[in-house]
């Protein structure tokens, strides 16, 4: 079992390194997000072949988000998503009121601006959770308050 | 909204598989970025002192260890109270220089490695350098300086996995004139 600091530490690192080899490529914002996000995605490929080893097949999409929000989410962040909304059309609302990786910034609006760096990564995880679950998707997240934030999955037909 | 105080040190395990692979995914990602080995092996030892910088100050609220008195404690702590927090495995400790200032950590199982084969092209990579900035950096923050690198590796084909950690110096503290 690892620790969950190291985690936290070397995702920060992450970051970091990915924003500062941008300053010296010129490489804009939305680049950065894409880089940290198909980092996560891989990632997060890995982990659901081992997170669902032992479970039933699943029935539906929604089974398969269920399983995200609770077991997925379990994992890695060590809580249940608070809030699961869909419009029953493909797209999932996934709100989660205490985000284990904006838990350490400020829970004022300081930092607000640079919460996406740290949610291209989970975004990434989640996408590529779901890849590897036979659903195409795309996933984004945003943030109004500190630390809560929404993660919108939407799948693609 | 509160700050929730029931912080054990139980709740902050968790899934090592997801630090492995992320790590996995940082090194692919520096193997791309940089054409050889050696930059990326320094890469990842800058990245693991910065690490190191602020992870010692986590490990020192937590564990409750105090100043270490000589090297030997030093390599004790390490081996038996960090290793085992923060990777959940304990290295043995061995090798000692006679003049006691340099020793090996030997890991049966490096967590860090669980799902990686090195691929050929990638004979000068020091797939775990990172660990080496960590030890580095957290020691730097304990004004000791210290020389860390792998001396074996199971990813190269040897039998073990070593870390040899040399001293260099007691980094002598520069208090302000007038602190204190």
């Amino acid at each position: 079992m690892a620790d969950e600091a190291l985690f936290q530490f070397l995702h920060n690192e992450v970051i970091q390194y990915v924003y500062k080899s941008a300053e010296n490529g010129e490489m804009e914002n939305g680049r950065c997000i894409t880089r940290l996000e198909n980092m996560g995605f891989r990632v997060g490929q890995g982990l659901i072949e081992r997170f669902t080893k032992d479970t039933a097949r699943f029935k539906d999409e929604l089974d398969i988000m269920k399983f995200i929000c609770k077991d997925f989410w379990t994992s890695v962040f060590k809580k249940q998503i608070d809030n699961l909304r869909t419009n029953h059309q493909g797209i999932y609302v996934l709100q989660d009121n205490k985000f284990r990786l904006l838990n350490q910034l400020s829970a004022g609006k300081q930092y607000l601006e640079h919460a996406p760096k740290y949610l291209a990564f989970s975004c990434g995880l989640v996408r590529g959770g779901l890849s590897n679950l036979g659903v195409k998707s795309i996933v984004t997240a945003e943030v109004s308050v500190m630390p809560a934030c929404k993660f919108q999955v939407m799948i693609q037909k | 909204m509160s700050r929730q105080s029931n912080r054990t040190s139980d709740s902050k395990k968790m899934n090592s598989e997801l630090f492995t692979l992320t790590y996995g995914a940082l090194v692919t990602q520096l193997c791309k970025d940089y054409e050889n080995d050696e930059e990326v092996n320094k890469q990842l030892d800058k990245m693991g002192y910065n690490i190191g910088v602020r992870l010692i100050e986590d490990f020192l609220a937590r564990s409750s260890v105090g100043r270490c008195h000589d090297f030997r404690e030093t390599a004790d702590v390490i081996a038996k109270v960090a290793f085992k927090m923060y990777l959940g495995v304990t290295p043995s400790v061995t090798n000692w220089s006679p003049a006691g200032d340099e020793f090996s950590l030997i890991l049966e199982s490096n967590p860090l490695v669980d799902f990686v084969e090195l691929p050929d092209n990638h004979n000068n990579l020091v797939y775990s350098s990172l660990l080496c900035g960590v030890l580095r950096g957290s020691l730097e923050m304990v004004q000791m300086a210290v020389d860390v690198r792998f001396a074996q590796d199971t990813l190269r084909g040897d039998n073990v996995t070593e870390i040899r950690m040399k001293f260099i110096k007691r980094i002598e503290e520069n208090l302000p004139a007038g602190d204190e």
